[in-house]
């Protein structure tokens, strides 16, 4: 679905990612972990165009992203954004349904798609007409998922999307996540610090560090076969579920 | 430093394009802004009492010419001066002295053919003189042995107050400081009916006074002999634009009925009337038009009761204001937006609307006299004062949209970016929502000031809470000045409880 080719970004005279060059396949779940600042997010941003490669290619299904297609990109894609990104002005359902109105969808199409979405994410629906700052972490972390989920795009793109949350919500968000990945069967992103995480969605682990790819494969793999010293390092500081060989 | 003074200059010169625009806007906003064939003839007065009683009895004898008519008060000579030669007012009263030393800073042999070649007539002189002055209090200038003007000369120590336009014109203080070569330094400006008050206090120990000011017996003051004639002498007469003539000749002919037919003591009795007894000076220029002349219906009031007053001064006001805010709202709001998206116009936007605030207030409505002439045609009343009000509320919209819109964080901007909306969209459906609570409070700001700006409006004859404040300052009538003041507070007050709400329910949507 997605591909970069050679593709880097330059901030402020130092590469923040690259030069990359990956592929994300169709209806697979790829995770992208690493240490803080190593380009995780900048390397989603690329994807949908948010910002612009100084070097290499952006491919969205066969093709280049450019500043004129870029907004079909991301009307095929969900992104939910590191922190978030809830507008605090609008309800849940403001928020859910804000591209959905723009598109000038109707009343009863909307509000079927936003049932169904509730649904999926085990949303409550007495939450729907409450403001963010109204709804507990989990709950706007499910409102972010609903909002990418709106348009039934093709891929998924998701930012850290259970971090700081307790162990037990983020459990059950962990498979109430992938429940949904598996149900939609959408090429899907993911971005997160934890290994466990990573080993529990991924079909494909990318481990970056300083902008640069340091070793892909199954979890297992970064576990039992480190491409890397730091990969060893990176994994044993991992306190998370010990991952066993050829799984999952 | 060469390229940063060219970015300003191009800038400057987007800026000004961009203000003539803005006041276009604002014009096509503002009441009454176009000049209907059969108007009305505009009797035009200075802001001091016997100006307006002149006024009145010119819009009176008008009207027995048959015409629509009425007073407006304007500040001072340059801006009648402009107002009449512009055609913003008709006629008005003024002095001799004043014509040749101010206006024509000249003494032509022949000051009507002067006066037509601009396009003015004269009339004959009225009657009475009112010759500027030097006065004291008796006491105090029997204590130091004055009597005449050079007398002063051996007091440098005395306290002189004038009002600010004898303190600038070349006939006032600098002409008879150098021809008597004075050496008093202690000077301040201050209106005329406040210097007499200070001057009675003992505050100051002279001021400058016209011959007929009814306080000149009503304080016992001394009238400094101008022992080596510097004044020149002051014949009321009236100035009027010759098409007067040619479109209303009856009422010119009705105006100069009035030529010396008023004695000194008669100006004086009038002046002391309306000053000491607080009387309408409509009515006591009716009163003396009916008893001289036989005009009119003796002395009715053209102010009618105080509620009637209170609702003509609110109207007038929120003519002023509202138009003013809504055209501020309407151009301000796009400037931040622009400023907030292209940071180099933005610092020039910021910057200007910035300097428009520093601008006294005054200064600024006076300024526009000119710009709403060329503009619209109408150089007094309420165009230039919706202009100045205009201008006056940009800066708190613009730096609160600007603020509103470069505040909200950058993750909200790129969530809605990444949701795939256009720019106009992520704009209107996003990021304005965000600003609003911040862009309402600059309107708030905007308007409270404005409600308060709009007060000098009466300096123009824009009217509003500004005129009976500034009658009630010149007559030293603290109830009018009430009148006035006492409306505009509340109104300050009822704008700040509308936008409370409009803020409430702004945040209760998030
Ligand atoms: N807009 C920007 N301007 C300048 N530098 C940036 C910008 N965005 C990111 N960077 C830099 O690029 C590098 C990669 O940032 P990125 O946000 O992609 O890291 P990350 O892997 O997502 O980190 P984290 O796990 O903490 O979210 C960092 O060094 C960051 O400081
Ligand atoms: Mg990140």
């Amino acid at each position: 679905m997605f591909a970069l080719n050679d593709v880097t970004k330059i901030y402020a005279g130092q590469p923040a990612l690259g030069p990359v060059s990956l592929t994300f396949p169709v209806g697979r779940t790829t995770v992208l972990i690493g240490p803080s600042g190593c380009g995780k997010s900048t390397l989603l941003r690329l994807l949908v165009g948010l910002v612009k490669p100084d070097d290499g290619a952006v491919i969205f299904d066969g093709t280049p992203v450019s500043p004129s297609n870029a907004r079909a990109v991301r009307l095929r894609t969900g992104y939910v954004i590191q922190d978030g990104g809830l507008f605090p002005h609008l309800t849940a359902r403001g928020n859910v349904t804000l591209m959905a109105r723009h598109l000038g969808w109707d009343h009863g199409r909307i509000n079927a798609r936003l049932a169904e979405l509730a649904e999926l994410t085990r949303f409550p629906l007495d939450g729907l007409d409450r403001f963010p700052q109204q709804l507990s972490g989990g709950q706007r972390q499910r409102v972010g998922l609903m909002r990418a989920l709106m348009l039934n795009p093709d891929a998924l793109l998701l930012d850290e999307p259970l971090g700081a949350l307790d162990p037990l919500v983020r459990a059950d968000l962990q498979t109430e996540l992938r429940d949904v990945f598996r149900a939609v069967g959408k090429t899907v992103v993911l971005v997160t610090h934890d290994l466990g995480e990573a080993a529990y969605f991924a079909d494909l682990v990318v481990l970056l560090r300083d902008g640069r790819i340091l070793q892909q494969g199954s979890a297992s793999d970064l576990w039992h076969r480190p491409a890397d010293p730091f990969v060893t390092r990176f994994v044993q500081a991992q306190r998370g579920p010990e991952v066993r060989d050829n799984e999952p | 430093m060469s390229h940063e003074t060219n970015t300003r200059n191009n800038g400057w010169r987007v800026c000004s394009s961009a203000f003539v625009a803005l006041l276009a806007i604002v014009a096509i906003l503002s009441p009454g802004c176009s000049r209907p064939a059969n108007r009305p003839v505009v009797v035009g007065a200075k802001k001091f009492t016997e100006s307006v009683i002149l006024a009145e009895m010119g819009a009176r004898l008008a009207r027995e010419g048959g015409v629509e008519s009425r007073r407006d008060d304007l500040g001072g000579t340059p801006a009648l001066w402009l107002a009449l030669t512009q055609g913003d007012i008709d006629v008005y009263p003024e002095y001799t002295g004043t014509i040749t030393r101010q206006m024509l800073k000249a003494d032509p042999p022949d000051l009507s053919e002067a006066l037509a070649a601009r396009g003015i007539r004269i009339g004959k002189p009225l009657g009475f003189r009112n010759n500027y002055a030097l006065g004291m209090r008796k006491d105090t200038a029997a204590n130091k042995g004055i009597t005449k003007i050079s007398d002063l000369r051996g007091h440098p120590e005395l306290r002189l107050g004038f009002i600010h336009e004898f303190l600038d014109r070349p006939d006032g203080w600098p002409g008879v400081k150098r021809h008597y070569d004075l050496p008093q330094a202690n000077v301040q400006g201050m209106n005329h009916t406040l210097a007499y008050r200070a001057l009675v206090e003992k505050a100051i120990d002279l001021t400058e006074v016209y011959t007929t000011d009814g306080e000149i017996a009503q304080y016992d003051l001394l009238v400094l002999a101008d022992d080596r004639n510097f004044f020149p002498a002051y014949e009321a007469v009236w100035l009027y634009r010759a098409d007067l003539g040619d479109r209303h000749p009856k009422v010119v002919e009705q105006l100069r009925r009035l030529e010396g037919r008023i004695s000194e003591p008669d100006m004086q009795r009038m002046n002391a009337t309306v000053q000491e007894e607080k009387r309408d000076e409509g009515l006591v220029a009716g009163e003396f038009l009916g008893r001289v002349l036989n005009v009119g219906d003796g002395g009715q009031s053209s102010d009618g009761s105080l509620a009637g007053r209170l609702l003509t001064t609110t109207v007038e006001h929120l003519w002023l204001v509202v138009p003013s805010l809504l055209a501020a709202l309407l151009v301000a709001v796009p400037l931040g937006i622009l400023a907030a998206r292209h940071p180099a116009i933005g610092r020039i936007v910021l910057a200007v609307t910035g300097v428009i605030q520093t601008i006294p207030s005054l200064a600024l409505l006076l300024f526009m006299i000119p710009v709403m002439m060329w503009l619209v045609g109408k150089g007094t009343g309420a165009p230039p004062a919706v202009a100045a009000l205009f201008l006056y509320s940009l800066l708190p919209i613009v730096r609160n949209t600007y603020a509103g819109l470069t505040g909200i964080p950058a993750p909200l901007k790129e969530s809605a970016e990444a949701l795939g909306l256009p720019a106009w969209a992520i704009l209107w459906r996003v990021e304005l929502p965000l600003a609003a609570r911040t862009i309402l409070a600059g309107a708030r700001t905007a308007a409270v000031i404005n409600v308060g700006t709009a007060t000098l409006g009466g300096f123009i004859g824009a009217g509003g809470y500004g005129r009976p404040i500034l009658r009630g300052i010149d007559k030293f009538d603290i109830p009018l000045m009430l009148e006035g003041a006492i409306p505009a507070a509340l109104l300050a007050l009822a704008v700040e409880g509308l936008f409370e709400l409009a803020e409430r329910a702004i945040s209760r949507r998030g």
